[in-house]
């Protein structure tokens, strides 16, 4: 068995053994779901020493006969994009089990399970390779993240987790049919039905209609993933009503999955449609950036302004990755994970206040630096990640897209960068409110600062929030070679399809 | 001295195996003891997997009787496996549950058996006489065993609306096969085959007839607009038959209904696609719709199995090995996981009564988490999440509606596939994240050893179909290969 099939497997395989364990020992189920997570952590480790990042191609690659007569096989490979991913997901799934360590009481049992097949779940859409694989676990993640919000969540939990599943699964629904259309398009042009996605990827589909709107289907269901305005509105329920180790994962993994769509799927298989929808994705992430953060500005509950701004940060993330150049790429993968670093450590943050005062309105606290130092430092730290100070993550990221979208549409870009300005707005006025400022109210006179098992949470954290700001490279250097040949295969594709002027010189003619 | 005629038996041994049963079980019953009649559901079940076991010994051959009226070839073994399985599950699930419900009878099991060798019959029916016997032989059974608790207005209702309407559609369908028979001269599939010429414009008796015989199947596949007996059938009837009805009936009348189109009327096939391409369009839409607004859980499967039958009409439509394969499989997914939902209802009571309401089932995951898994799991493959069977199965299905160029019908298809997922999901919601209002928490019978094993049979074959289906689609794809000879 290959590395990524263990990696793939090990949190199924925890989940099934869990099952053994009797459900009056909720302190021995977390613990053991929190071996079997950092385990897969552990073994996830080797995949970034191993990976060659000069080779563009995929790398431990497996492949298994499935289903030869509809041309399915189980395919897995991993590159510079998927690892930084997967090792993304395998970072913050311990430390969101280990968040909920006292917040996750009744039916803890199940929680543990639930996580550790959603674990497995959105590692296989990271690793798939095959379009069919990749359809299952992308469908198959849905129910154990609505089991999580509609289980353990807030007082709307239900609302939300029937919200979250049917906005998402009627976006995946169009993306079947893509699929399918896709085969079998393939198959009637080259004699070979295949699910494979390097060889779908090889092959030149002619452009126009039928492109166009398959192209469309796959980013509908990225989009409302993303999520990109206007598909956005299941995201403020879905994450002030998940509990807050759903909220992480949530938001540092989950909404990653679209990013990661468009860039799998929509760019080398629909190289003509992805340029001509390009303005079209553009101006929508550039309207993200700014209606969320001006949405996050007026928030009156902590969890929905980082909800929000979600929706303001993956904006840049989708800037970045529809310049098609290097720069913008490299800077909108790179905000992927820094997203999912910063504002996974954002609600874990607000989980702890939470936990102590069982409130999250900005109004209800104030002057909390007196009172918990340490959490008031972290908070900052992230807080300030969030808003891209130079010398932290996201302003690695936040600049690479910027310079990126400057080649392409100045316009647009001016109006993108006016989101930094928004973000320290609604982020500095948040932490003042919060942190800074007189004692408002007695309760939280007697808060306690962070304790051992929050320090264990926040401090891996932390540590790659500086660590990329300060030294990207060993980050950016996998990158590079992968979105370079991504990006040379769409120029090809679309150039040989329709040999007319190049690809940046056509984007910068405008919409 | 007068020879006597060859008779093929062969093609006939499966269903004169479930009749020669039926039978037994009749005149069994006339012997005591009086009231306890579970040894005859043993009966059933023996003969039931004697009919399965001359079926698999007749696998590979192609047995013809009666000039072709009956032929058992692969196909129909095909469906033989999933009636016989519906059959085996009816009858599992009933012996406990006719005892709590006070009306064991004797006669509930050679009726299910008749109803089963009419089933068997319509499956491998060659001759549109045949089809009608055969769906007679199967609907009467079921309009008795539709009225079997015989104190409740419901099920007497259920029986009454059931028999009303499908004598009325038994009509329209003998007037059909007469009128196809004044335009092509004879009734058998192939005779009419070879009678319509490819190419050629068809005449308006032949198309009127066509008509005719779609609305009497439209009928028993309870496809819209001929929908409306299902609901309250499935609703006012015992759960065990329901089940039976539910996976059964709709099996067979499928079964010769492709076997019509796809052999007798293979030149109508323009024509045919057509109109089916609404009617299925039509159908999962009403279906799904009307599902929505349901609180009777009974009522509510109801209007799923009609929304799924719209998905199968969608394979129909898509036509080719690919099209027809996928119907078979989508059955046998279908089947599996309708008679396992049907399974855990038949258990679960509240308030002494049998808990239907949805609301029934609320907080049922803490008291009995593994049921309530069960049941979720059942949701869940008709859903259509993987990796369970009606992910694979409907992934099949709209994948052949693609192939064949019926994009947008697959369109149609997700998008209600899409819709469907709220109210299946409801009643998982109700299980895990709501507690039962007032005293009345649901309570659950323990699974006699016969109805823990329906169960457990149904959800490894979910299972077993969503994660390893290749076979099975080789299986079904191998099925209706005599079909598109």
């Amino acid at each position: 068995m290959g590395i990524l099939s263990a990696v793939l497997f090990l949190p199924l395989a925890g989940a099934l053994a869990l099952i053994v364990i009797p459900r009056r020992r909720p302190r021995l189920l977390m613990g053991a779901g929190l071996l079997v997570a950092a385990a897969t952590f552990v073994i996830s480790l080797p995949l970034f020493f191993r990976f060659d990042g000069d080779v563009p191609d995929y790398q431990f690659v497996e492949y298994a006969v499935w289903m030869p007569s509809l041309g399915v096989g189980y395919y897995l490979g991993l590159d510079g994009i998927s690892l930084l991913l997967v090792l993304l997901t395998t970072l913050l799934t311990p430390l969101a089990l280990l968040s909920a360590w006292h917040a996750i009481e009744d039916r803890a049992k199940e929680f543990v399970i639930t996580m550790l097949v959603l674990e497995t779940g959105m590692l296989g859409v990271f690793l798939s390779l095959d379009l069919f694989l990749f359809f299952v676990f992308w469908e198959s993640m849905l129910i154990p993240m609505y089991f999580i919000i509609g289980v353990w969540g807030g007082a709307h939990r239900i609302y939300a987790a029937v919200k979250f599943v049917l906005y998402t699964m009627a976006g995946s629904a169009l993306m079947l049919v893509a699929i399918l259309a896709l085969y079998y398009q393939h198959g009637a042009a080259t004699g070979v039905f295949t699910f494979d996605v390097p060889m779908l990827a090889r092959w030149v589909m002619e452009p126009g209609l039928s492109q166009n709107l398959m192209f469309l289907a796959f980013a509908l269901a990225f989009a409302i993933k993303v999520p990109l305005f206007p598909f956005h509105t299941w995201l403020p329920d879905a994450h002030v009503e998940a509990p807050t180790a759903g909220s992480v994962i949530l938001a540092g993994v989950l909404l990653k999955m679209g990013t990661y769509g468009f860039l799998r799927f929509c760019l080398p298989l629909f190289p003509d449609a992805s340029i001509a929808f390009g303005p079209l994705v553009f101006a929508l992430a550039v309207f993200g950036i700014v209606y969320g953060a001006w949405v996050s500005t007026v928030q009156t509950d902590l969890k929905k302004l980082v909800a929000y701004s979600s929706v303001s940060h993956l904006g840049f993330v989708m800037l970045g990755l529809f310049t098609l150049n290097q720069q913008g790429m490299v800077g909108g993968v790179l905000q992927m994970i820094n997203h999912g670093l910063s504002t996974g450590a954002l609600f874990l943050m607000v989980g702890m206040i939470y936990e102590r005062r069982h409130t999250r309105l900005i109004a209800d606290f104030g002057g909390l630096w007196a009172v918990v130092p340490a959490f008031s430092a972290l908070f900052l730290l992230v807080s300030l990640s969030s808003l891209g100070l130079p010398g932290l993550n996201g302003f690695v990221g936040e600049f690479l897209i910027l310079v990126g979208a400057f080649q392409v549409d100045v316009l647009l870009a001016v109006v993108a960068t006016s989101g930094i300005i928004f973000a320290a707005v609604y982020m500095l006025w948040m932490y003042q409110q919060v942190i800074f400022g007189e004692v408002r109210h007695e309760a939280n006179r007697r808060m306690a600062d962070l304790s051992l098992r929050e320090w264990i949470v926040l401090l891996p954290v932390v540590l790659f929030i500086v660590w990329i700001g300060v030294y990207p490279t060993p980050f950016t250097g996998k990158l590079e070679a992968t979105i370079e040949a991504l990006r040379a295969q769409v120029e090809i594709k679309a150039s040989v399809a329709r040999p007319a002027a190049s690809v940046t010189e056509r984007r910068t003619a405008g919409p | 001295m007068i020879p006597a005629p060859e008779i093929a038996l062969g093609a006939l041994l499966p269903v004169l195996v479930v009749l020669g049963t039926a039978a037994l079980v009749l005149v069994l019953d006339l012997l005591p003891p009086r009231d306890g009649k579970q040894h005859l559901g043993g009966v059933a079940l023996l003969g039931i997997v004697g009919a399965l076991l001359a079926s698999l010994w007749q696998w590979g051959t192609e047995a013809r009787a009666f000039r072709d009226m009956v032929v058992l070839d692969g196909y129909a073994l095909f469906f033989n496996i999933i009636i016989g399985y519906a059959a085996a599950l009816a009858v599992l699930l009933s012996m406990d549950y006719l005892r709590r419900n006070g009306v064991e009878s004797g006669e509930y099991y050679a009726l299910v058996l008749f109803s089963m060798a009419g089933m068997m019959l319509l499956a491998s029916a060659g001759d549109l006489i045949v089809v009608f016997l055969a769906i007679e032989l199967m609907s009467l059974p079921l309009y008795v065993l539709a009225g079997l608790f015989k104190t409740r207005l419901a099920s007497g209702e259920a029986s009454m609306k059931y028999f009303l309407l499908g004598a009325f559609a038994s009509s329209f369908l003998l007037y059909g096969i007469a009128l196809v028979y004044g335009a092509t001269g004879s009734t058998s599939f192939d005779r009419i085959a070879a009678a319509l010429p490819a190419g050629r414009a068809l005449d308006a008796l032949f198309l009127v007839g066509l008509a005719l015989l779609l609305v009497g199947f439209g009928f028993k596949i309870s496809s819209v607009p001929f929908h409306s007996w299902a609901p309250d059938v499935y609703q006012g009837a015992p759960t065990s038959v329901t089940a039976f009805i539910a996976t059964g009936s709709k099996a067979a009348a499928f079964a010769a209904m492709m076997r019509l189109l796809f052999v007798a009327l293979r030149s109508a096939q323009p024509d045919w696609s057509a109109l089916l391409w609404g009617v299925a369009a039509v159908t999962m839409t009403v279906g799904n719709v009307v599902a929505i607004a349901q609180s009777n859980f009974k009522r509510m499967l109801a209007y799923s199995s009609i929304a799924h039958v719209g998905y199968m009409l969608v394979g129909v439509v898509a036509g080719g090995a690919p099209g027809a394969g996928s119907v078979l499989f989508y059955l046998l997914a279908y089947t599996f996981t309708t008679a396992g939902t049907f399974g855990v209802i038949a258990l679960c009571a509240r308030a002494g009564e049998e808990a239907v309401d949805v609301g029934d089932y609320a907080g049922l995951a803490r008291r009995h988490p593994l049921l309530a898994a069960t049941l979720a799991l059942f949701l869940l493959s008709l859903v259509g999440i993987p990796p369970l069977a009606g992910f694979v199965g409907k992934f099949y299905l709209f994948g052949a509606a693609v192939r064949s160029g019926y994009v947008w019908l697959a369109v149609v298809g997700v998008l209600n596939s899409a819709v469907a997922a709220y109210y299946y999901l409801r009643v998982i919601v109700y299980m895990y994240m709501r507690e039962p209002d007032g005293s009345s928490a649901p309570t659950v019978y323990a699974p006699s050893f016969a109805g823990g094993l329906a169960l457990a049979v149904s959800l490894a074959g979910i299972v077993l179909l969503g994660l390893m289906p290749a076979p099975f689609v080789d299986l079904a794809q191998s099925a209706v290969a005599p079909l598109l000879r």
